[in-house]
């Protein structure tokens, strides 16, 4: 349970990453701004409230693992990881720009915090496994906790991992369905219609629990269940793609487009 | 001649590392039985991952055991690893630079009664282009387990290639084995013949006959794609008249443009290559396979007989 203390720090937290989001992908012309922006709640409650980790020891071997199987909203974990200290918030100036290790799609051995590369969907959620597979090898106790995304979990490789995961019972896997309905080519039951989605996954042997991707006390509740649970567990998360910037909100548009001057001034003074 | 399949030794030398290094693990794609990783499984069954047909996933999932400190073997067919789960091998893998292990059989023509569905003809080319992946082709049995152990003992991605059936056992390529440096097995003056894989041994019997005809032969057996023993083929563009390459693979993509490249940029001198045309297989025997898909000795010498008329 969150305090109401907690609660307005997560939340401001959230306003903070939504700003250096913004920011980000308006400086570099380029980059994923609507589904950095829908994550952003997740991601805040993770790193500043759920996760065991250490960014002065970013390879502490008993740390709990973050994997951005949507790789494409490397805007929203950057900006978490700059915040907690990984590397200097300055480097987010750099993002995307030839020589910077803030790739596009997140790059593993540049990037401190980051935990695995990923930027082709599927793979993350497969990398994923494979860590907590070696996690439980070495009888750690660790989470593994995987963001994808819900015109992500179309790679029929998604299936595979989540067959996997039930195989080797790893219930050291949390992971989210960032399900915001939109994908570059519009309304994702549209474009490959996934729904209903939770049998999907109860089928595949995992615990599904269904909340609002918004609501800081929902999502930590959850993963807390979750943590209980004596199999992977998918999250889905509802959404709204472009969360907190009122005109980007559900537009499938802003799924890849950067914002220019004009709308970059109106998002920031939205989001102070 | 003694016939030993070149997977046998992957599948003998997986078992010997799994004695010696408990990060050792391995990995199948409900091939086990074919590839022989079942072998492993049977001395090591809490050390073994079966994936199901899920060739993808394997590959990602070992990327994610290498992140943790494990050496992963995973393995499949050629055709599987390269063609089906060619992006998890660049993205999860090679991009990252992770100590995967990508051991792979069937490889080939050789594959035989399967068909041009199994027969990778094309998986050196698509190894080879990856930044940071290592590319190793055994030539039989014993260089086979060789290469397991030194793949195992280096930090990085490698691409280990193998065959299904038994290939003759060349005892001249036994001994040490170092990656990235090639074995001359023959000097001569006249032309080079550079091989890969099992067709060392086709190497060896046209450097005979060409020597019969009067002809001084080097044989130099270029285990390892990548990365490539670029001085031995500089040495033999400078030495001698031309080379021949030999490969059981597409002449696009592998052993041959890779020598074709290196000898155009730096000392052009002509160069043939025996391979599989720019065609898919069919099925067939395995051997009579290698006869029709002009992989054999007289293929060489034809080619080699063209450069020095």
């Amino acid at each position: 349970m969150l305090n109401k203390e907690e609660h307005e720090i997560l939340k401001a937290k959230a306003k903070d990453i939504r700003r250096e989001i913004v920011t980000m992908v308006h400086r570099a012309n380029s980059g994923h701004v609507g589904g950095s922006l829908g994550a952003a709640d997740i991601i805040t409650a993770l790193y500043y409230h759920i996760m065991q980790h250490d960014p002065k020891n970013p390879e502490w071997e008993d740390r709990d693992r973050f994997i951005l199987s949507k790789g494409h909203c490397t805007p929203v974990i950057y900006a978490a990881l700059a915040d907690c200290g990984y590397f200097p918030k300055e480097d987010l100036l750099e993002f995307r720009r030839p020589g910077s290790h803030l790739q596009g799609h997140p790059y593993q051995p540049k990037t401190p915090g980051i935990d695995a590369c990923t930027g082709t969907l599927g793979i993350g959620i497969s990398t994923g496994v494979g860590m907590a597979l070696g996690a439980k090898l070495k009888k750690q106790e660790h989470y593994h906790y995987i963001l994808c995304g819900d015109g992500e979990i179309q790679e029929g490789q998604v299936w595979e991992a989540a067959a996997f995961a039930n195989k080797y019972k790893l219930d050291n896997v949390i992971g989210f369905v960032d399900r915001n309905y939109l994908q570059t080519d519009g309304y994702s039951e549209k474009v490959m219609p996934m729904d209903p989605l939770a049998p999907k996954w109860e089928s595949f042997g995992w615990k599904v629990f269904e909340i609002d991707g918004h609501n800081f006390e929902e999502i930590i509740d959850t993963i807390e269940k979750a943590k209980n649970e004596k199999q992977p567990v998918m999250i889905i998360a509802n959404t709204t793609k472009g969360k907190g910037v009122s005109f980007m909100e559900g537009e499938a548009e802003w799924h890849g487009k950067p914002p220019a001057k004009e709308h970059f001034d109106k998002a920031m003074l939205e989001l102070t | 001649m003694e016939y030993k399949a070149t997977k046998q030794g992957y599948a003998d030398a997986l078992r010997e590392l799994g004695r010696e290094n408990e990060k050792v693990l391995v990995m199948d794609a409900d091939v086990a039985k074919a590839t022989l990783t079942e072998q492993f499984e049977a001395e090591f069954p809490n050390r073994f991952f079966n994936c199901g047909v899920q060739e993808q996933n394997m590959l990602s999932a070992a990327a994610g055991l290498a992140l943790e400190g494990f050496i992963p073997f995973a393995s499949t067919f050629g055709v599987f690893a390269t063609c089906r789960a060619g992006d998890q091998m660049r993205s999860s893998i090679a991009y990252p630079k992770l100590n995967v292990k990508i051991g792979v059989t069937h490889c080939g023509i050789s594959v035989g009664g399967d068909g041009a569905s199994h027969q990778s003809n094309e998986d050196i080319g698509m190894a080879r282009t990856l930044p940071n992946m290592t590319v190793i082709v055994p030539g039989d049995y014993e260089e086979s387990r060789l290469a397991t152990h030194a793949a195992a003992n280096m930090e990085g991605p490698v691409y280990l290639r193998f065959g299904r059936d038994k290939y003759p056992v060349v005892p001249e390529i036994h001994g040490s084995f170092e990656i990235g440096k090639a074995k001359t097995l023959r000097n001569g003056s006249d032309i080079t013949i550079i091989t890969t894989g099992i067709l060392v041994n086709e190497g060896l019997l046209a450097a005979t006959t060409l020597e019969e005809k009067g002809h001084s032969v080097r044989v130099v057996h270029m285990h390892t794609i990548k990365p490539l023993d670029t001085e031995a083929i500089l040495q033999a563009a400078r030495e001698t008249k031309g080379i021949v390459t030999a490969e059981e693979h597409s002449i696009l993509g592998g052993l041959g443009e890779a020598v074709a490249g290196i000898v155009a940029e730096n000392h052009p001198c002509p160069v043939q290559r025996v391979g599989v045309m720019d065609t898919f297989g069919e099925s067939g025997q395995s051997q009579e396979l290698l006869d029709l898909y002009g992989l054999r000795a007289p293929d060489i010498v034809e080619k080699a007989l063209k450069i020095l008329s």
